[in-house]
């Protein structure tokens, strides 16, 4: 079981070496990409099942003992996020060969996606700080490569900023990885994590906020998300969706691992992380309105999703963690799927923009269908799993009686419901009620190539499947929660017992 | 010898910083490869003071040695920079290409939107006084 924990990332990086050495061969290609990231899943769910059942799943690489070597953990939190990314990945990589496109012109689509796979599921893993910056580091040097594929006007543009704002976050990360070992002689977290008790509170608590400006670049938090939704909506459509559902995430698994494992829970803390979360909730939805762009509607609303995500967090209590997990795992699939379905759009209409594009309830029955569930479940609609994921932090907030919190949270909520509405009647131009009448008479015409449409549906699917099996995932999500809150076990587990 | 290099990395943040903030590509480059440099600095003096010799052997006593972990660190941070920053002159490079200039663009989009916003409160004028809108637009594309 252990040993498996490495191939998470080493059978990504491997397949991309050899998808290089076979670049000629498009068919390969694929056939490499489609082979790892299915094994990358099935690996992912032995791990999570593993991890769920001992609590931890340990590797020392190379059998140095804890602080020394680099340790690699899967736990509950890290084992859901990699069966969640490894799902995404593959089917998004599906999504790519239905769209030819980039996938057929560029010998390097496939080698750096995979190199993506392999940083994304990296950053999970590890239990390492410096390994995570690696690990942020090859996904981040994959994710401007993939971002500026086409080398178009504005890719070069938007990417550029991305790049360097990146870059800048990077090296505050490597700033604040010095200073941490000048002050504790350790970059292992669970090391970490019981040094960092010795040293003075303010020093911790200056630890604490700089880690959280480093990956609060990267999660797109309140004040540092201006670069999100200029640089994501001008990539490829496939490259979008990933972006969107993944890379934000993985700052904020890290915003959530550095946070409980290293600072434990501190009254002011939470505070900053409530009004954190509030703004990035309110400013981000806000930003959505005011947009005419499908793509760029959506990437504002990553941003407002992230509030809710910190905001259970910020809580600290199991409610809220159990919550935000629940949502980080809802909101992967689902933003995944409205990026998919408005490259779907962009191909059937040669447009994303609200202004120019119309009718498509008509013509594209399928689409409207596929974009209508991942839409109304972001909204937080009954059946849906945004509804469950946001009644539980709502519930949490209520109970921790952060009432502005509540209050922000169920505004914002209505607010996406109303920018998801603006799209439908931009895009799909008709009342949401008509489409179950249309949808058997046009069955035949799915609005798109096979594998998109199937890649996308079965990503609308997998977010009726999380409300569908809402229970036994919420409880998981809530012993995920009390590792976190407990962070005694990871410590435990990476050091061994000691006297 | 350790106070100096945390005031050279210090020095290398601020100039770093400085050419961040500039409107140049190349400005930003250079700021961004200063910024490195400043932090794997920061990196090697976290390992301790300097002149100390390398851990070489195997032998239990081979007394005060330097500490190589951050050295190692830090290595890996220089071949990270340094990938990133050839890839950013790549595509500065393609910049130049495309724009024959290097100064950093506004949000086309952002642009648009308030161009949008302008328009509609522009022809909500206009219907309420419906005098001169047209210049209003215009005066807002000369800005």
């Amino acid at each position: 079981m252990t040993s498996l924990v490495p191939l998470t990332f080493a059978l990504p990086l491997f397949a991309a070496a050899i998808s290089i050495i076979g670049g000629k061969w498009r068919s390969f290609q694929r056939v490499v990409s489609v082979v790892t990231l299915t094994a990358v899943t099935g690996v992912s769910i032995a791990l999570l099942v593993g991890a769920d059942r001992d609590g931890y799943v340990v590797h020392r690489s190379g059998g140095w003992p804890a602080p020394l070597g680099v340790s690699l953990v899967v736990d509950r939190l890290a084992g859901m996020m990699l069966v969640v990314s490894a799902i995404v990945l593959l089917a998004v990589m599906v999504y790519a060969i239905g769209q030819g496109g980039e996938e057929q012109r560029r010998v390097s689509f496939h080698p750096v996606y995979l190199v993506l796979a392999a940083g994304v599921s990296g950053s999970f893993v590890t239990a390492d700080l410096f390994n995570l910056f690696v690990a942020f580091e090859m996904m981040l040097a994959a994710s401007y490569v993939l971002i500026t594929l086409g080398g178009r006007p504005d890719q070069v543009r938007s990417g550029m900023s991305y790049v360097v704002i990146s870059l800048v976050a990077s090296t505050l990360f490597i700033t604040v990885l010095a200073l941490l070992y000048a002050s504790t002689g350790t970059v292992n977290m669970a090391d970490l994590g019981e040094r960092l008790e010795s040293i003075p509170a303010g020093t911790r608590a200056a630890f604490s906020l700089a880690l959280l400006v480093v990956f609060g670049i990267k999660a797109g938090l309140f004040p540092l998300f201006f670069w999100l939704p200029d640089s994501y909506p001008t990539a490829p459509g496939p490259v979008t969706a990933v972006f969107a559902g993944l890379l934000t995430k993985v700052g904020v698994y890290a915003i959530f691992r550095t946070q409980t494992l290293m600072f434990g829970t501190h009254e002011w803390m939470g505070t900053v992380l409530v009004v954190v979360a509030v703004l990035t909730m309110v400013v981000g939805v806000l930003g959505a309105i005011a947009q005419d762009d499908m793509k760029r509607i959506l990437a504002f609303h990553i941003i407002s999703q992230i509030g809710y995500m910190i905001f259970g967090l910020g809580l600290f209590t199991l409610a809220g963690l159990a919550g935000a997990i629940f949502y980080i795992v809802h909101h992967i699939v689902v933003k995944t799927a409205l990026f998919l379905v408005a490259g779907l759009v962009d191909r059937r209409a040669g447009s994303s923009r609200l202004s120019e594009v119309g009718g498509l309830v008509r013509d594209a029955p399928v689409i409207a269908l596929l974009f209508a569930v991942p839409a109304l479940s972001l909204a937080g609609l009954p059946p849906f799993s945004g509804f469950i994921a946001k009644f539980a932090l709502i519930d949490a907030g209520i109970d921790a009686s952060q009432w502005w919190g509540v209050a922000a949270a169920l505004a914002v909520g209505l607010l996406t419901l109303f920018s998801m509405t603006k799209i439908w009647s931009g895009v799909f131009w008709g009342a949401p009620e008509e489409e179950p009448s249309s949808a058997p008479e046009v069955a035949g015409r799915l609005g798109g190539p096979f594998w998109m449409v199937f890649a996308t549906g079965v990503l609308a699917a997998a977010s009726i499947a999380i409300s569908v099996a809402a229970g036994p995932l919420y409880e998981l999500a809530e012993r995920a929660a009390a590792d976190l809150l407990s962070p005694g076990g990871y410590i435990d587990a990476i050091l061994g017992e000691r006297p | 010898m350790t106070i100096l290099l945390a005031f050279l990395a210090a020095l290398l943040f601020a100039c770093g910083t400085w050419l961040l903030m500039q409107r140049r590509l190349s400005r930003i480059i250079i700021g961004v490869g200063l910024l490195g440099h400043g932090a794997n600095l920061l990196l090697v003096t976290a390992g301790g003071p300097g002149g100390l010799a390398p851990l070489i052997g195997a032998d239990d006593n081979f007394g005060r040695y330097s500490d190589p972990l951050p050295q190692a660190l830090a290595l890996t941070a220089i071949v990270i920079t340094f990938g990133v920053t050839a890839f950013l002159l790549a595509l500065g490079f393609r910049s130049w290409q495309i724009t024959r200039d290097d100064a950093v663009e506004d949000d086309v989009e952002d642009r648009f939107v308030a161009l949008l916003n302008q328009e509609q409160s522009a022809a909500q004028e206009a219907a309420e006084s419906s005098s001169d809108a047209p210049d209003e637009s215009q005066s807002w594309e000369g800005s």
